[in-house]
């Protein structure tokens, strides 16, 4: 115990081994909270789901904290229901079971650009009568005006961009740039203001009920802005998390320590054993390491786990298995394992008890600076294509991203913000590796 | 016996050599290092000739595409249209017999990867079965041949350029170890875990898209300049990102490590006594460093250059540089198993060649070191 404080004391004297366990430990906080509140379902769900779920998020916008880097301010998406603030409902019943509701959304409108559209989702529940909606807006400007009225259905979507009769009382001008300037103004000045879209909503029926709900696709969306499908990038983000120290950890375990016991394995029984694992670490390095992993991406199976397994089993003989060996030489000689063997203690106890402990150490940095090697192997083949199909990570958002020419675009947000986590990641667990393998390695120390 | 990775580190003399006269010695070792390597290519070429089959499952896959192609082409050619059913059936049939057999397929996995085999080591690397270079041909030498001088610019520069400039910058900073520059170093090292197409997506967002000055990826204008010098400054001007973000991701861990390792040769006991008679700096330098680190410095270079053959998929990817990563690549997307097999026969014969040629250049350059002598079981 004394030992492993004065260790840890030792570790904490350098910088990058505090950078690096605070970044390590923040991540694995982080990657329990997300697991925890998005379950795994859930966010396949939320990543692979239709209309309903994307349909109210505009396309490839950036994050919202572009806004506070900036002087001109970008259009902050819109949602409102009944209920929310800046929205009032007024109901008047008549005679016959007909029911007039109003529903008034109230927004205040201070930016100098266009929204990418204005949308009302209806949804409604009726016997035989479809309920009727009419939208009327007042601008700031003291401009009334009337856009569609129409029947609803359980549900109906009315984009106000694809109204072709309310474009024309615009001059021609879509929608979501001819509402929010003067009529007939050419440079297109925004009048900024308070907003009202009056939404009429007349049920024919006792029991028929209808509500409206107003969604304005701004220019910057959620934590993590949006790509091309409408996704929202908050989510890859997050679940990249886990993934990303899943697979790095794992792998980076699972190829030291089984490379380490049987290295310990090949130089206690030595012979016939220890020939043939030289013998397959050096017909491992003329397999090619990165092309075997493509074709089992292409041909066999694209899941990380599969993935995973082949890495592992590729990165067990390599150079790694000879260092392991020349350690365990060393250590064989020694005069404990002498004894050990005199008192007539079994092999498994000589290898698990008495050498493998030896060299944890020596394991515990290369182990930690091999993380970020496997976190970018998993974003680097869902670089070519060849990430989970189902999983959202990092590497495959900054693939689709590639594949839709974000950096030409200018849509950098899309590419940045999988790059940082990746960089933090990476950068992360090689300073505290480095640090710990200047602790334990006796040679280092001091250099 | 002999071994790829061992003679990283020399084999030291340990006792007087025998009877024996160092001639028959050293073909006697020659030979039996030879071969052992050998069956160590065949070995490793044959594995992949069976990964790039998934032990039969992509001929499956293979086959069961040649049927759709095939029955859709003769469905959609107007020119059978009129073709009595039978007849189309029977068309269809021998057709996709052509096909299987143009690609082998009838024969089993066991005799076609013996072929594959015998053909890779024999060299003969055959034609492709599906992918064609850029001049149409089928040739799979040709097909790596054109994309070779792409690998050998992009991946030869950066990798000469961080050899040369890393150990030298390394030899300076292991006489002033402790100095601010040092500490830098120490300080960056962490940095290359990040791999070189990460760096290359931030400098194409910094310099391609943001600055405008360079070019986004590709290796050449569009159109191709007329006159050679323009041509010639068109490619070094696609060059400079990919080559930077090569050497950027590489350079302060590479630094790091020879600094280290002169540092721990700079400590050795013969070092202090070399001082201590009052032997000038350099000469220390020179005689005592860097003769004894010669070995696993010479190690190091020859498995850099192999390693440039190899190429950078995904760096190449990200630059869209038409390289030999990509020509691997292409190859797997395709299941050209030939174009596979025929880029990993050249690594593997390199690799080998390389590590025979390594244990006599370490008994040239290192007197402790005779050639078959103190060999390991």
């Amino acid at each position: 115990m004394k030992n492993f404080i004065s260790t840890f004391r030792e570790i904490l004297k350098y910088p990058s081994a505090i950078f690096g366990s605070l970044v390590v430990l923040a991540l694995v906080v982080a990657s329990i909270i997300v697991v925890v509140k998005i379950p795994y379902s859930e966010a396949i769900n939320i990543w692979r789901g239709g209309e309903e779920i994307v349909g109210k998020n505009p396309r490839t916008v950036p994050p919202i904290w572009y806004n506070w880097f900036r002087k001109d301010k970008l259009v902050v998406s819109l949602d409102m229901v009944e209920g929310d603030e800046g929205v009032t409902v007024e109901e008047t019943v008549t005679e016959g079971g007909t029911n007039i509701k109003t529903t008034t959304f109230e927004f205040d409108y201070q930016y100098n650009s266009f929204p990418q559209d204005l949308v009302f989702y209806f949804t409604s529940t009726y016997q035989d009568k479809q309920p009727f909606a009419s939208v009327k807006i007042f601008t700031p400007d003291e401009r009334e005006i009337k856009a569609g009225s129409f029947a609803i259905g359980t549900t109906h979507t009315y984009p106000l961009n694809q109204d072709d009769k309310l474009r024309k009382k615009l001059d021609g001008v879509v929608p979501n740039i001819g509402l929010f300037i003067q009529e007939g103004d050419e440079a297109q000045k925004v009048v900024q203001g308070v907003y009202k879209i009056q939404v009429e909503l007349i049920t024919f029926e006792k029991d028929s009920t209808a509500q409206a709900e107003f969604v304005m696709h701004g220019q910057v969306f959620g934590w993590a802005g949006t790509d091309h499908l409408r996704r929202d990038l908050t989510l890859p983000m997050l679940w990249g998390i886990p993934i990303a120290l899943a697979f790095g950890l794992i792998a980076a375990m699972g190829t030291s320590i089984l490379t380490m016991i049987i290295a310990a394995v090949g130089t206690w029984y030595g012979g016939f054993i220890d020939g043939l694992i030289q013998r397959i670490t050096e017909i491992n390095m003329v397999i090619p390491f990165l092309p075997i992993l493509i074709m089992i991406g292409t041909f066999y199976s694209r899941s990380i786990w599969v993935i995973l397994g082949a890495t592992v089993a590729l990165s067990i003989f390599t150079g790694a298995i000879k260092n392991y060996r020349a350690t365990f030489m060393q250590i064989k000689e020694s005069t404990y394992i002498e004894a050990a063997k005199a008192y007539g203690a079994k092999d498994n106890r000589i290898i698990f008890r008495y050498l493998v402990p030896r060299i944890i150490p020596l394991l515990l940095p290369g182990l930690v600076s091999s993380v970020p090697g496997f976190v970018f192997l998993e974003a680097s083949l869902a670089l070519l294509g060849l990430g989970d199909p189902v999983l959202p990570t990092w590497g495959k958002t900054i693939n689709e991203a590639y594949g839709n020419a974000a950096l030409y675009r200018g849509w950098y947000y899309w590419i940045l913000q999988p790059a940082a986590l990746l960089m933090i990641t990476g950068l992360g667990f090689a300073s505290l590796g480095f640090a710990l393998d200047r602790v334990f390695n006796p040679r280092l120390r001091g250099m | 016996m002999g071994s790829v990775a061992e003679d990283v580190t020399p084999t030291v003399e340990k006792k007087k050599s025998s009877s024996n006269s160092t001639f028959t010695r050293v073909i006697k070792y020659s030979g039996f290092r030879l071969l052992s390597l050998f069956v160590t290519v065949v070995i490793g070429i044959y594995l992949t000739i069976m990964i790039a089959n998934m032990g039969g499952y992509v001929d499956q896959m293979m086959k069961a595409e040649i049927q759709e192609r095939i029955t859709m082409q003769i469905q959609m050619n107007p020119a059978f249209k009129n073709l009595d059913p039978a007849e189309k059936t029977r068309l269809t049939e021998e057709r996709i017999q052509n096909e299987i057999e143009r690609l082998d397929l009838d024969q089993p996995l066991a005799i076609r990867s013996a072929r594959f085999l015998k053909n890779a080591l024999t060299m003969n690397l055959g034609r492709a079965q599906h992918m064609t270079s850029d001049s149409g041909s089928r040739n799979v030498r040709l097909i790596i041949l054109e994309r070779l001088p792409y690998t050998l610019l992009l991946m030869g520069t950066s990798q000469l350029i961080l050899f040369f400039s890393t150990l030298f910058i390394a030899l300076a900073l292991s006489r002033k170890y402790g100095s601010f520059w040092d500490k830098v170093v120490i300080a960056l090292s962490p940095t290359s875990a990040i791999p070189a197409w990460f760096y290359g997506i931030f400098l194409i967002l910094i310099f391609a898209a943001i600055l405008r000055i360079l070019p986004f990826g590709g290796v050449i204008d569009a159109p191709v300049p007329d006159d050679f010098l323009g041509r010639a400054l068109s490619v070094l001007k696609h060059l400079i990102l990919p080559a930077s973000a090569w050497i950027i991701s590489t350079f302060p861990l590479s630094i790091y490590n020879w600094r280290t390792f002169f540092l721990i040769y700079s400590s050795e006991d013969y070092v202090d006594t070399a001082k201590a008679k009052g032997i000038p700096a350099r000469e220390i330098e020179r005689k005592y460093i860097l003769r004894p680190t010669l070995p696993t410095i010479i190690t190091s270079f020859a498995l850099l250059l192999i390693g440039v053959w190899t190429g950078a998929t995904i760096l190449e990817t990200v630059f869209n540089w038409p390289g030999l990563g990509r020509v691997i690549f292409k190859a797997i997307g395709l299941y050209d198993t030939p174009v596979i097999v025929g880029t990993t026969i050249i690594y593997a014969y390199l690799l080998a060649a390389t590590v025979f040629l390594l244990d006599f250049v370490y008994a040239l350059v290192d007197p402790r070191v005779k050639i078959g002598s103190g060999g390991k079981s």
